[in-house]
């Protein structure tokens, strides 16, 4: 026999509540603003859908969204295979183990400004030790505050040193849970150190991998800390992501309503992204 | 196929091992002939798995050899060594299909396709795995999976030998047996030498002609699955095979006799050797009740099926009984005989007793 009622909703409401307040509510401002004009005085106008057809109209906004796909692609290709080599140099087991997850977590543990600021001081030329280096012993001319090159070059470098721990870690964790059998098998079977990686590693890693390079997409895309204080988004606009172009609109000359659709057009792009990458990684369990 | 010979075999995994506690594995010397059918049987921790693995070349022996048809592969790693292992987990990869996974190792090997789908069919055929051939091999059942393990052992039809390490332990009770019928099936259609390890007596009696029963490290007997069940050679035997196990009871020998809590047993034949813990064994089996012999106080009936099994006390200790039709009531007198043939007198574990000539 069943009873039914509908007892079981008023369970879901704390989370419905904390959901409403933390990420609903903020969000909806946010639309709100994204439809509006405002001239201060907390005076609003309809605006339709004006704003999100001015911002994607906008070369502003495609230039800066083009910069961002261009990094997140750069640091995705550089840190996920190298994420795989490092995690399987790594030692399986004995006392190295916990010295290089230590070694490895302590990047992820610095503050981003911090990042920010340790690569600014490390590579500005004359004074940093790399910028030193680089111009004054090995002649070769960097200036990350004058060259978009120098300036591409450090950000991306600044986040593979950041970040790769991640993918590293993962991916370890991945790796450590295949069972001895498996490379028994391997060796039995007489398979090469590429069959190894190829059929048991690397199936065995997927789904830590789905999940890194997922997290490694939404932060990189979304980034913003390390390379305003790296950078500030120059030399002239070189560097400026979305982010930082989003920062720039909304603080920096107060325009609510693009900044807002801006927002929205940013967050959409993030979550059509993922989903799209999540389904594809995971078309192959469902079958 | 291969004649395997195992010299003077012995392991520890410390460096620098000093006395026989600190090997996992101690001496072991045996013959397998070719085609044969072979389990090592233990508990848990007796070194039965290092030996196998010292034998499919994933470990290395600290000490003896290791011989292939006379050839010496102590220090040939596996895929040298031409040997097949199932492992207690299925391993298959989980990326390629039931086909690919059966095709792996002889692909690996350079073999050229046609023969590659010569074997690979005739493989899935003895399986019944042939309509699986094109499924993604991640899908299966834990006992298909494990069907396929075995078959990439057996695609090979130059394996000197094929290994089985506990391979029924995460297949269904009702699939264990199916399996098992299937391994039997196959050892005598491919005729290669197959080695079982197990801890369950049941899978290493009925797939082996021969079965290796080891504890701590130490090869204890190794007989037909008869053999070991009439004549334990160690009282390990003797209480590991059979349900329930021999009774060992401790007693003091004299002759061609034992003294058992007072009364007078006669044996299988003299005992030799003295000193040390001396016990009288017998099997449940054979004892029997009658209208003398020596007392005791039944304290428990179990009715398991096909037989009765009977506690019973006599003095201070206690012994079972094993019988089908003549049920004697719980806590009641009766009178036990021992069958003289199957009684022998154990001297530290060890038989002390000599079969009378017949």
């Amino acid at each position: 026999m069943r009873t039914e009622n509908q007892r079981a909703w008023f369970f879901v409401l704390p989370v419905l509540a904390l959901v409403a307040f933390n990420a609903l509510v903020p969000m909806m401002t946010v639309v709100n603003y994204s439809v509006q004009e405002t001239f201060g005085n907390n005076q609003f106008f309809w605006e339709g859908l004006g704003w999100f057809e001015q911002i994607l109209r906008s070369d502003r906004f495609q230039a800066a969204l083009g910069r961002q796909f261009l990094f997140t692609f750069l640091i995705l290709i550089i840190e996920v295979p190298l994420g795989i080599i490092v995690a399987l140099s790594m030692p399986r087991k004995g006392f190295w183990v916990p010295v290089c997850l230590v070694l490895m977590a302590l990047p992820m543990l610095i503050p981003w400004n911090v990042v920010g600021s340790m690569w600014n001081i490390f590579t500005l030329p004359k004074i940093g030790l790399l910028g030193y280096f680089l111009n004054d012993v090995l002649g070769i001319n960097y200036d990350m505050t004058q060259q978009p090159i120098s300036a591409w070059i450090t950000v991306i470098v600044m986040d593979v040193w950041h970040w790769t721990s991640l993918v590293v870690l993962l991916c370890y964790a991945g790796l450590v849970s295949i069972p001895d059998a498996y490379y028994q098998a391997a060796k039995i079977d007489g398979a090469s150190p590429w069959s190894v990686f190829r059929y048991i590693q690397l199936p065995k890693m997927k789904t830590v991998l789905t999940i890194a390079v997922l997290l490694r997409f939404m932060d990189s895309f979304n980034i913003y800390t390390e390379p305003f204080v790296l950078t500030g988004g120059g030399p002239g606009n070189s560097t400026t992501l979305l982010s930082i172009d989003l920062v720039k609109i909304a603080l920096g000359q107060f325009d609510l309503g693009p900044a807002a659709a801006m927002s929205l057009i940013y967050f959409a792009i993030t979550l059509l992204v993922s989903w799209v990458f999540y389904t594809l990684m995971t078309k192959d369990d469902a079958q | 196929m291969a004649q395997i010979k195992l010299s003077n075999l012995r392991h520890s995994y410390m460096p620098a091992p000093k006395g026989p506690e600190d090997y996992a594995l101690k001496e072991i010397d045996v013959t397998w002939r070719d085609g044969g059918a072979y389990a090592l049987l233990g508990p848990s921790g007796c070194g039965k798995s290092t030996l196998l693995n010292i034998i499919s070349g994933l470990l290395m022996p600290s000490e003896g050899q290791i011989l292939f048809d006379g050839q010496d592969v102590t220090a040939l790693p596996p895929d040298q060594r031409n040997i097949a292992q199932v492992f207690q987990f299925p391993v298959i990869y989980d990326t390629m299909t039931v086909g690919e996974n059966l095709t792996f190792p002889l692909k690996n090997r350079g073999v050229d396709p046609a023969t590659i789908k010569r074997r690979v069919d005739e493989i899935a055929e003895m399986l019944d795995v042939t309509d699986m051939l094109n499924t993604k091999a991640s899908g299966l059942s834990p006992d298909n999976k494990q069907k396929i393990s075995m078959g990439r052992g057996l695609v090979r039809d130059d394996v000197n030998a094929v290994m089985f390490d506990e391979p029924l332990t995460v297949i269904d009770p009702h699939l264990k047996w199916k399996l098992r019928s299937k391994l039997k099936e196959l050892h005598q259609r491919v005729k290669a030498t197959m080695i079982y390890v197990t801890h369950d007596q049941t899978e290493a009696l009925t797939f082996a002609d021969e079965v290796v029963v080891m504890q701590e490290g130490e090869v204890v007997q190794i007989g037909t699955p008869v053999e070991l069940f009439e004549r334990p050679q160690h009282t390990f035997v003797g209480h590991f095979i059979g349900s329930p196990g021999m009774n060992v009871l401790p007693c003091e020998a004299k002759g061609d006799r034992a003294l058992f809590e007072g009364h007078e047993v006669m044996l299988e034949g003299p005992t030799h050797g003295d000193g040390g813990r001396t016990d009288l064994g017998i099997r449940p089996e054979y004892v029997g009740f009658g209208d003398t012999g020596i007392p005791a106080h039944v304290t428990k009936v179990s009715d398991i099926g096909r037989h009765f099994v009977v506690s019973a006390m006599v003095g201070n200790t206690a012994l079972k009984a094993v019988t089908e039709h003549e049920v004697p009531e719980p806590g009641s007198q009766v009178f036990l005989q021992f069958k003289p043939e199957q009684s022998r007198v154990y001297r530290d574990g060890w038989i002390a007793t000599q079969e009378r000539a017949q």
